[in-house]
Order: structure tokens, then sequence, then C-alpha cells
């Protein structure tokens, strides 16, 4: 096993993807010659050439509107968006046309594209480019959305949304590219749609994913120094959202927390929370917690930043809250 | 238009009642006729019906309280309504919970301060809580069921008091009383031997069921109380007849040819429509003794008595004279029902004039029973057996019942009861008229 970063892992599945098969190819702003804004496609232009690594014009209606065609005509898009945030912008082309042309005519077309974003907040650059409106994405049926917490999930996950015929959203943490984690050697993938549990324990279930299972595991650390396991269930794919080692762990411990880095309010955690009380309800011993967001625009101001992104100290509060 | 539910009066000595469970919560809406609590009286557990349609605004007494008859229990008001508690219920009423909002006042601290406070906050919280309701999560309440706890013996850590799984298993724990369930006797199996090759034991073949100490349920302690008052104070007298049984099993088999299996009638269906027809002509054995006058009642309404868990009940079909067999078979078979899983309903229970008991399907020859006070008379029925009979000095077979009425010797006489019996056999062996 290899200890690598995410962006290694990120960039490794699409490297042996583009080798393995000539359909494959990237396009999107500064991907080419520049190697990505967060250096994901280093030195694939130089690999790969200029045919399969397409520097774009800033358009992500351009972008998305050209991956769906190129997709439709049978090659296997990946389309990167600089952030999550200007996806608003070909936001008609991901919910109208990518995620419903294979419905609407009847199954005659599939849509084999990645469409990579950079979610969530945490680096200082302000309201309109730190959101993390991941399920704004997963709210919508047609469209695959994926976000890993671990370079080991980043690879598996992203080499098997290269292969699927259907659109899907690799939603990427802007903040956890720098993560290292062990990545098997060799040829590897990751079933899409399905939840695992990160972490084993036995008082309470902790529900997260991307960015907040790194700082649900940082909680669970320190609860365990006070006796307290909290298990830690990843989910890994929003949608689909697989709810089985979720109510699994949940009919263990009877309490659970939500962790999301998103807003509360119709987010991640309440449809979480509302499957757990429509399939254990004879199970919950206390109201489940949500830890999310506060509900405003992110600041820029560092200390305000922080103070409205979730913490730490917000999910042990949370934990003992429910125990 | 705010109202008043108060606990009702179900039987002639229903005094008070205990309010085993609120059905309808606080805030919920509730129509006229829809069950609203469950309430255990000195016979069953019923079910109280809301006499209003609109939304319960306040539980006035708290699950587990034993409450007067006609004491208010719920205000039911329309939605949105501005209740006047004081108004309505008067001082001497019993108050609910003011704190309630004060409770939800206080709480809801700054999440920096949310630690530190907690603790106390939470004691607070519970002195305050609302009597009426019971708190508890879904998964000890599953777990309460389960064991079966009240509860309301059961006091709750959690937050506003609420009963969690840990105060379930701690209330287990304590040994807290519980219905017991029998220990399982280890089962010995001897092996097949002829009975001249089995030795004879020396020792007990495995060990002895140990004692058990089980509490008197009400239902248990009323049937009790009753029992010693009706057979200390009712002067009794039985009179036993054999009936002829041929031609009323015969009419049953044929009607039930006839009819759908949820539909077909029992004996006593048949039995109970004879006795309500003879009663018509003995008005003084449908009556009751009340201080020095008798009260022969108009109606005739026969009480049937149903074995359910930890005693019995007596189911009523009303106006049993005036009924068809099938009606009277599926009103028993619906409300006889009703009393064996708990649920009976005021009206089931209320009302007899006169009652039958019935031990035929135990194969029983015959036996007599107690008065059901302030019943004159109770009619016991044994089992339809084939005997030899002697017809025209031939000894035959016959299907033969024997029925043994007691009677309240305060209100009639033994030859009035003989032929009160003597009327029964017109009814009883010329079965047709029971469909005139």
């Amino acid at each position: 096993m290899a200890r690598i970063t995410m962006r290694e892992a990120i960039s490794q599945a699409i490297w042996e993807e583009m080798e393995r098969d000539p359909n494959v190819f990237i396009l999107g702003e500064e991907v080419g010659v520049w190697g990505g804004t967060y250096a994901v496609t280093k030195g694939f232009y130089d690999h790969f050439g200029p045919e399969r690594v397409r520097d774009t014009p800033i358009s992500e209606a351009a972008i998305i509107g050209a991956a769906i065609g190129a997709a439709l005509s049978g090659l296997r898009p990946i389309a990167e968006l600089m952030t999550i945030n200007f996806a608003f912008s070909a936001m008609d082309h991901i919910v109208n046309e990518a995620a419903k042309l294979h419905y609407m005519f009847n199954g005659q077309f599939v849509i084999p594209m990645v469409i990579r974003v950079v979610s969530g907040g945490g680096r200082q650059l302000g309201a309109t480019h730190s959101q993390t409106p991941d399920a704004v994405f997963a709210h919508f049926p047609g469209l695959k959305v994926v976000a890993p917490g671990t370079p080991e999930d980043a690879k598996g996950l992203l080499k098997t949304a290269i292969r699927s015929n259907d659109p899907i959203m690799f939603i990427e943490h802007a903040t956890l590219y720098q993560v290292r984690g062990e990545v098997p050697e060799g040829d590897y993938t990751v079933p899409i749609g399905v939840s695992k549990i990160q972490r084993p324990g036995r008082d309470v279930t902790i529900v997260t994913y991307s960015k907040m299972l790194e700082i649900s595991t940082k909680a669970a650390d320190q609860l365990s120094q006070e006796g307290i396991e909290a298990e830690i269930v990843d989910l890994r794919s929003l949608r689909p959202l697989d709810m089985g080692p979720i109510l699994e762990s949940f009919k263990k411990t009877n309490r659970a927390v939500i962790v999301e880095e998103g807003w509360r309010s119709y987010g991640v955690g309440s449809e979480v929370a509302a499957r757990v009380y429509e399939e254990a309800f004879d199970y919950v011993d206390a109201p489940i917690q949500r830890v999310a967001q506060k509900e405003v625009p992110l600041p820029y101001n560092r200390t305000l930043e922080q103070m409205a992104l979730p913490q730490v100290d917000d999910v042990i509060r949370a934990v003992k809250e429910v125990l | 238009m705010a109202e008043v539910v108060t606990m009702p009066k179900l039987g002639f000595d229903m005094a008070e009642g205990t309010l085993v469970r609120w059905v309808v919560q606080e805030g919920e809406n509730v129509a006229k006729g829809a069950v609203l609590a469950e309430i255990e009286t000195d016979k069953a557990t019923v079910e109280v019906e809301s006499t209003f349609d609109g939304v319960v605004t306040r539980h006035l007494v708290p699950e587990g309280e034993v409450v007067p008859v006609n004491s208010p229990i719920a205000v039911v008001a329309a939605p949105g309504e501005d209740v006047d508690y004081q108004a309505l219920l008067g001082e001497s009423a019993p108050t609910t919970a003011p704190a309630k909002t004060e409770a939800a006042e206080v709480k809801a601290p700054e999440p920096a301060e949310a630690a530190q406070t907690k603790a106390p906050q939470r004691e607070a919280e519970q002195e305050t809580q609302a009597p009426g309701i019971v708190k508890a999560s879904p998964l000890a309440r599953r777990l309460a069921q389960d064991a079966r706890v009240n509860l309301s013996a059961v006091k709750g850590s959690g937050p506003d008091g609420r009963i969690t799984k840990k105060d379930i298993e701690a209330y287990l724990k304590s040994g807290a009383p519980t219905p017991s369930a029998p220990a399982a006797a280890p089962v010995v199996s001897a092996p097949a031997a002829p009975v001249s090759e089995l030795p004879l034991p020396t020792a007990p073949v495995g060990p002895a069921r140990e004692s058990e100490t089980i509490p008197l349920n009400r239902l248990r302690a009323a049937i009790g109380r009753r029992m010693v008052e009706a057979k200390q104070q009712v002067p009794h007298f039985y009179l036993t007849h054999e009936y002829d049984m041929g031609r009323l099993l015969e009419l049953r088999q044929q009607v039930n040819a006839l009819l759908p299996e949820d539909q077909k009638t029992s004996v006593n269906d048949y039995i109970l429509k004879a006795t309500a027809l003879a009663l018509r002509e003995f008005p003084n054995l449908n009556a009751s003794l009340a201080g020095d006058q008798i009260i022969r009642h108009g109606q005739i309404n026969i009480g049937v008595a149903v074995a359910v868990e930890g005693g019995l009940l007596t189911v009523v079909c009303r106006d049993a004279d005036r009924k068809l067999v099938r009606q009277i078979s599926a009103e028993v078979k619906t409300m006889s029902g009703r009393a064996r899983e708990g649920k009976v309903r005021p009206d089931d229970i209320e009302g007899s004039t006169f009652s039958i008991s019935n031990l035929g399907m135990f194969d029983i020859e015959h036996f007599i029973a107690i008065i059901n006070p302030p019943e004159a008379a109770i009619l016991a029925l044994g089992s339809a057996r084939q005997v030899p009979v002697v017809k025209d000095g031939q000894v035959v077979p016959g299907w033969r019942m024997k029925a043994t009425l007691s009677v309240d010797h305060r209100v009639s006489d033994g030859a009035e009861g003989a032929r009160f019996l003597q009327a029964l056999a017109k009814y009883i062996e010329e079965p047709l008229r029971l469909m005139l």
C-alpha cells in the first residue's frame, strides 16, 4: 500500500483510466498547459496531448454542454469545473439535460460523463466561492453524486465514475487535496452507492462524508479519550444514498449525529435523519442531532469563516447532546 | 367552545377509574366518537370516546392516576381557540402544570453556555414537566412494551425527564414489578417401555415448580368482592332441568349449512334466544331487588359470561327477545372477541338483566352459578351429551343438556323458577319457535 495524497489519488485515477480507454478525455479551464487549478492534471497535457486535454473558455455552460455532446457521441468526457459554485452557470445543462436525456429519450442514449467539481469552504475565498451545495445536486434523480473523504475512496470511486455510463458529479473538497492516506497498489475500484463504516464504535453513530469525515474522526479521537466510542459511517455517495450501514449502526447505538459542511436546512442531515426515523423508529432513543454550517453566506474573515463552518467541538457537543 | 370530558360512570357501582393511557395526546385532533383514552375500571380496561369534535388542549390527569367518576379528565376545544381554563374548570378542578410554557422559555441557551448549564437545567425541567404525558423515546417505549413495564412508573433521566433505554434497563435491573413469567420446567422425556418394565421412581422426576406469589389484578379483585357479596347476601336456591336437545342440534346444523363459516351459530345463541323469550313470560325473573322494591326490567338484556385473561367478563346482548338468532350470534361473537382482547367497550358489559353461564364446551355435565348482582337469576348450562334415554319403554340414544337456574329467594320462589324452566323447554325442544 502506498501512502499518497488525495490529489495524487485523483490524478492517478484519471491517468490510469486515460491510459486504459482512449475515449476518456479532459476538458476545463486551465486543465491543460497550466495543469489544473488544483494541479490535479499536471503533466497530462504533455503526455496525452491537446486532443485529450482541452483547455476551454471561461464558460461553464460551454464546458458542460460540450461534454454532454461528446458523451452522446460516444466519448467519455471528464469535465472539470474550477469550483462547484460555478456549476450554477451550467445548471440547465446539468439538471435538464445530463440528468434527463437518458430518461427522456427512452434509454436510447447514455451520458458517460464525470463532472469534477471542488466544493467546500475554509480557504477564505468569500461567500460565492466557498459554498458546499452538494445536497442541491443530490436532489435530482438521474444524477449521481459522489463525494469521497479518503484518498483510497477517491481513486476507487473516480475510476468507477469514469467507467460508468451515467452522468456523475464527483465532488472533491478544497481542503482535502493534501490529506494523505493508504491506497492499494494497482487497478481497483470502489462501488458508487455504498456507504462504509470508517471507524467502529458502540455508543453513537456519526454519519458524515467528505471533509467532515476528517472533522468527525478528530472528534471521535477526543471522545474516545473520555470513553465514548463513536462509530463513523461515511456516505461516500449522496445519490444513490446507501442507508444499510447507517441503519445497522443505529440499531446498535440508538443515537446519531449527522455532520455535513453544507447548511442544515433541506440538507444531507435532514434526509438521513428522516430516513432513520422512517426505517428505524423503534430504535430511536434520543432525537438525532445535525451538525452543519451556520445559516449565513460564508464570511471572508478567517475567524468568522471558521465560526460558521462545523468544527470538532461542534461535533463533540452534539454527540454529548444525544448521549 | 371548549368542552370538558369527564370520567364516565360505567357501572352501577363504579366510583372511580384508572386512566391507563392517553390515546390522543395534547394538541392532537379528536373526532366525536373517536377513542380518547383507555381507562381501567373494576371490571375491565375500556376505551373512552370523545364526546366532542376538536383539539385536545389539555390532559387534566396523568396516565396511571385514579379518578373519581364525573371528574374532568380532559379539555377539548376548537382549533386555535384560546381556552379560559379558570372559567371552564373552576377553582376546585385539578389543574395541570402551568409551568410548561415557562420551561420552554428558559430552554435553548446559547451553544457556548450549553455545556455548563445543562445539568442543573435538566433537573429544573424535570420538575416542571406537565403531568399527563409520559416522555419516552420510541426505543424506550418498545422495550417497556416488550417487558410489560408501565412507563409511568419509570423515572426518566433524559432531557425534560425523557425515559430512555438506559432508564428501562435500570428499572428492570432494580427488580421493580413486572408480570412474572412462569419459570420453564425442564422437560424430562422417558424412554418408551412396557408398563411392566417401568421401574418405580425412587425420587420425584425433575425439580418441583417454584412457588409464585401473584398480586390480584383489579378484575380478579372485583370478581372476588362481588362474588363474596352475592354469595353472602343473596339467598340462592337452585333448580336443575334436563332438556332434549335433539331438534335444536338438528336445526342448528341445517341453519349453519346455509351460513358462511364466519357466521355459523352456536348452541349458546339458540339457548340465549330461548331464555329471552321465556323471560318475557316471567318478568319477575328479569328483575332486580332495590331495597324494598322489585324492579321488573322492561328490556330483556342477557349477559353472557366470557372467560378472559385473568378473570371473567359478562358481555350483554340487549333486547335479545326481539333479535334474530343470527343477530344475537354476531353480537355475542363481536363483543366476546373484544373482551378477550381487552378492548371491551362500556356498552358491551353494562346493563344486563339476566345472565347465562355456559361451560358446555368443556364437557361439564352440570354446574351451579352464582348470581350476578343486582340480577335476580342466572342460568348455568352444561354440555349437550348423547345419553341413553327411555322412550316408549325402550332405551334409545338421545341428546340431553342439563341447565341449572340459580334464583334470588328474596325475589322469587321455587315454583316460579320451575315453571320458567318448563317454559324454556317449550323453546328448546320445539326450536322452530325461536325462528318465528
